[in-house]
Formats: C-alpha cells, structure tokens, sequence
C-alpha cells in the first residue's frame, strides 16, 4: 500500500489516496467534518487512507480515540445529531460487531422515530485478504438489510473519491467499505466538483452475450475472467454496483433484459448474501427475460482460515467464475 | 447547601408533581390497554430529573434511559405531548413512532429516550464532542440508571458507582436524589466544570422507584417495608413541600390548588392524547433516509 502523503504529480493516485483527496476537499468545505478512530493522527490510518490529514487539519479534526468501537460509534452519532458529520473510521469492518447496537439500533433508527437525520459515515475496510477470521468478514448483507443505512462499495479511486464526497453532502448514516486489497490501485480521479450518486452501478466492461454483476474487489476478478473469456469468443459485460443500498435495481433488470444470462458475484458466504436479493430482484421482475437460472458464486460457508491455500479456495476465483459463465452460456 | 427563591422553588415542586401525577396516571391507563403498550414509571425519582434539568440551559443536551417521561417533562416538554407519545398519536413528541421509551426533541437538545440499557451515556458523549467540535459552550448529560451502569457501553462511553467513575479519574459525588435542591447544587457545579473545560462529572444520585421496572411488574425483590419506608420519609415531593412550607413559600391552601391545577393539566393531557389523531399509516416507510443519496448533486 502507498504511504505518499500526496498524488504525486505524474502519478495516478491510489485508492486509499483517492479517499484522503475526497475527505480533505469536503473537510476544507466543512468544518463540522472530523475523523474519530484508531491509528489515524500519526499512523495515517492502517491503510494510509487518511495519511497527513491530522497534520494539515489538526488534531482537533482527525482525532485518535481509545479501542472501543460501541464508544467510536455512539460518539459519531451524538456529535452528527449535534451536528456535525463525521467519519469513524473501524479499520476493519470486522471491529463493527462491537458496535452493532449503535450502529443498527441507534444509528440508523434516530432519524425515522425521531425526525433527525444522522449525517455519519462508518469507514472500514472490508473483504477477504490474509488476517484470518477476525480480519476478512464480508458484513455486507447485515448493513444492506437495515433500514436507514446506505452502503457504499467502491472498487476505483474514481468512486472512493466520487463516493465519499457524495456521502459527506448528504445526512443519512452511510457504512463506507473500502476492500483491503484494492488499497494500493492506481486510477484517475476528478476534481472537486465530482460526485458520484448513490444507486447508480457503473459498466465497467461492456460485453454482448452475458452479464456478471458484482462489486468490491471481486470486480477485479470478474474483469480477469472476463479477458479470458474473450479469448474463447464469449463477450461478458462486467457490472459494478458501486452502492448496495440503495441497489441499482434498474441496472440490473436492464442486464437481464438485455443478456438473459446473468452471474452475480460476491465474497461474503452466499447463503443470505446480497447476491441472493439480487437474483431475487431480477428473477421477480424479468423471469421471462431470464434464458435460465441466475448462478450466484460466492463464498463458502466458513469462517476465513489463515491457510492461503484455504483463503483462495474459499472465494470466487478467476476459474469459478469463468465456469459460472460458460454454465450460463449453455441455456 | 444553596436554596431556591420563592419562584424557583414553587416552580419545582410543581413540575415534581406533574410527573408523579402523569407517571401514576400514565400507569394505570397502560394497565387498562389504553396506551401503546407497557411504560417505565418513574415515580420516586422525581427529584433527580427535575434538579437536573432545573440546573441546565434549555439547549443543553440530555440523552436518557428506557425510563424518561420524567427527564422528558423536566426539559420542558408538556404533559400533552408526552402523553401523546405513550399513546403513540401523532400529536406525540416523536409523532407516535417512538412511544414511550423514545421520547425526543433533538433540536431542543432531547436526544431521546433509549430502549436499549445504556446506550444513552454515549450519545450524550458524542453530543460532547459536537459542542467541542463546533466550538459552543453547552453541555451534556447522560442519564444511566444502576442496571446500564453494569454494561460495557457506559465505561465504554465515560468512564460503589460513584467509587468505578472516580477510578477513571472523574470527579465523582454519592448525592441525595431525593432533595431537588441537592441535585441543582452538584449538577450545578458539575455543568460549571465542564463549561470551564475541565471534562465530565459523574453524579450517583441516590434514589428509588416506588413501582416495579414495567407496568404491572410487582417487583418482588424487595420488601413492602422497604418500598414503604421510602415512600414515607424519603419522598422527594413530601419532603420540598415541607420545605416550602417551612420557608413560608406557599400556605398548605396554595400547595392543594398547585395539586389540583396539576391534575387539571394531567387529564388534559389524557384527553388530548385520547382525542388525537393516529399517524398516517401512508407515511409507514418516510423518512427512513434522505432519499437523496442517489441524486447527482
């Protein structure tokens, strides 16, 4: 992962550093915006995703806060229905179940009993990498099944940045996972006045015969796959959500309408996953578009080993996808 | 010991008096099914609420427990909207979507009541840290009863009772919660230190529930004595009418008018409840989020 401080001139940024930009500009715009986690003033964040902000903000703006993910949480709550805005910052997605109380009991409830918008954003990091059980879960679904969360999933520096600034202009509690392993991705980003909107999924590779819908870095999976497939004459486009709630539910009825062939890929386990609700979705919408069933591949029902050999074999591969492709090109 | 002028004091006894009226009223029209669902009566512990708020600005910021209608009418709120609330009206302070353990008024600094024990503490906390973050000089309280003191989230949060917080270093008071006057002294000063900058207070304010923790709990674990002899020569109210009268506040003809002007406004507050209209059942699932998220800004 970088640790530059800055986008290097010639350099495209990467997509931690694609979140520093998006926080700093909206931090300059706001003053009611600071950043309440561990490791964050001098460290940077363990992913550098918020390197150097303490030393140009101040440590009134960026501030380090004892390990207590229940105190992170309700602190970022009271202070947004003060009103201010701030991001806590969990590192690890991970460390969110010491604070499901406050975020899906409280967080998330204030505004509908209580007519008070909660303008939060829970930062984390999410998805399978090594670290093992405590380190890789997949809490995808928990969020997106809650009402009053958003749920912003990038997978390019362009949409970090594009999404954390439209995060920070709005009110509602937004969960904002970043994958771990997308961290050190290099892309362009825009300028201030760039805004990327909730809701929307973006095609990332357009195709002619079938789709793959996914997110995260299971985007960079389904890309790969997707090349190989080239090579053997099947043109796969490959769809990022980008948000997963609010789902692009049009996006995805437009695919099946359009390809009738359709791969969902997720690594969160796939049983109750957000792959489900999205051949739910478009099953129950389009069932006549569909040449056959939606696959959904996602991750098997496990805690993560450390084993890399067990991690590879617990996630969508390259291979699996391809497979799940060429199943859906049989119909 | 510092004590109220006449106005001030008169001001809390009867505001005393309207929580026990409406904490007893609200109770018994729970146990008849003509509110929306079981409360949390607070009777007994009028003292605390009241010496608590009476000590605040109006903007301060409180955040409570599952047991709030007295903190709730404290701040200020009136016996009607409350009561609409238990109702579940529309004319409630949440508009009926909260009920009673989700009493709030977040622009008057009520960041609510709590149906999970010991939450309140850290969203008091937080409020906190948006008045230190946006540079104002308020301040807020979290009220945690004995039960939410043992849960993680409130050492999480802050920091015997009073002897845990004062070993994270928080000066830390054992206080009467029966003597309003005693709870403006200590909140008082304590709301004095923060403003000052020199951080949280923790005040035990000793007091008790004379009903059981729910409509219709008995309580079986303590004695009838126990109960009684609180109720007898510890009552909050009782004893700041004696007070009064001793000061020559108020004749004991001015004390039974304030008790019948309160009950006046209690069965007000029945009847507005009563008569309110039920939210829109179309509005079942506005305002869950802004909806704005998905608009290019």
């Amino acid at each position: 992962m970088s640790t530059d401080t800055t986008v290097k001139a010639n350099a495209t940024p990467t997509y931690s550093e694609a979140f520093q930009s998006g926080v700093r500009e909206e931090m300059t715009r706001n003053k009611g915006i600071f950043i309440l986690g561990t490791d964050l003033q001098e460290r940077g964040g363990h992913f550098a995703q918020v390197k150097g902000i303490a030393q140009e903000f101040g440590f009134d703006r960026v501030k380090d806060s004892p390990i207590s993910e229940a105190a992170m949480v309700a602190a970022g709550m009271g202070a947004a229905m003060y009103g201010c805005h701030p991001i806590i910052d969990l590192n690890f997605i991970d460390f969110s179940l010491g604070a499901m109380d406050e975020i899906i009991n409280q967080a998330a409830k204030i505004r509908y009993m209580f007519n008070k918008p909660v303008p939060l954003v829970i930062r984390a990091t999410s998805g399978v990498a090594g670290g093992g059980a405590h380190h890789c879960n997949s809490l995808e679904s928990f969020f997106a099944h809650t009402a009053g969360l958003s749920l912003a999933v990038p997978s390019t520096p362009m949409d970090v940045k594009g999404l954390i600034k439209t995060a920070l202009r709005n009110e509602d509690p937004v969960i904002f996972l970043m994958h771990k392993k997308l961290s050190g991705i290099r892309g362009e980003i825009k300028g201030d006045d760039y805004f990327v909107p909730f809701g929307k999924a973006a095609t990332i590779k357009p195709g002619r015969d079938a789709a793959i819908i996914s997110y995260g870095y299971s985007i960079v999976t389904a890309n790969k796959a997707a090349q190989a497939l080239e090579a053997e004459g099947i043109s796969v486009e490959v769809i990022d959500l980008r948000t997963l709630y609010p789902l692009d539910t049009d996006a995805i009825n437009a695919a099946v309408q359009k390809f009738g062939r359709i791969v969902v890929v997720d690594e969160a386990p796939l049983f109750g996953s957000i792959t489900a609700e999205i051949a739910a979705t478009a099953t129950e919408a389009n069932f006549s578009s569909l040449k056959g069933p939606i696959v959904r591949i996602g991750a098997v029902r496990a805690p993560l080993s450390a084993n890399p050999g067990m991690v590879d074999a617990s996630i969508p591969s390259v291979d699996s996808i391809s497979a799940a492709v060429k199943k859906v090109m049989k119909y | 010991m510092s004590t109220l002028n006449k106005e001030k004091a008169l001001a809390a006894l009867r505001q005393m008096m309207v929580i026990r009226d409406f904490e007893e009223t609200a109770d018994m029209l729970s146990l008849r099914g003509k509110l929306a669902g079981g409360i949390h009566n607070s009777s007994g512990q009028e003292a605390v609420a009241v010496g608590v708020l009476s000590a605040l600005a109006p903007d301060d910021v409180i955040a409570t427990t599952h047991r709030s209608h007295h903190h709730t009418l404290a701040k200020g709120f009136t016996a009607k909207s409350v009561m609409a609330e238990l109702a579940a009206k529309s004319t409630g302070v949440s508009g009926g979507r909260g009920g009673s353990m989700h009493l709030a008024g977040v622009e008057r600094g009520h960041f609510g009541g709590n149906g999970i024990v010991g939450a309140g503490v850290g969203i008091a906390m937080g409020a906190a840290l948006g008045i230190q973050t946006l540079k104002e000089k308020k301040v807020a309280v979290g009220f945690v009863g004995d039960g939410g003191m043992n849960t993680g989230r409130t050492w999480e949060a802050g920091g015997d009772l009073a002897k845990r917080a004062s070993g994270f270093g928080l000066p830390s008071f054992n206080i009467n919660g029966q003597d309003v006057e005693e709870v403006i002294k200590y909140t008082t000063e304590a709301r004095e230190r923060a403003l000052a900058g020199e951080g949280p207070t923790f005040i035990n304010a000793v007091t008790y529930r004379y009903y059981g923790h729910n409509t219709g709990e008995k309580g079986q674990y303590r004695t009838q004595e126990e109960i009684a002899e609180w109720r007898n020569s510890k009552d909050p109210i009782d004893s700041y009418t004696a007070v009064i009268l001793e000061r020559k506040f108020a004749t004991q003809q001015e004390i039974d008018d304030m008790r019948a002007s309160v009950r006046q406004e209690i069965e007000e507050a029945v009847a507005f409840a009563a008569s309110s209209p039920e939210p829109d059942i179309s509005t079942i699932t506005q305002g869950v989020d802004s909806g704005k998220l998905g608009i290019q800004l």
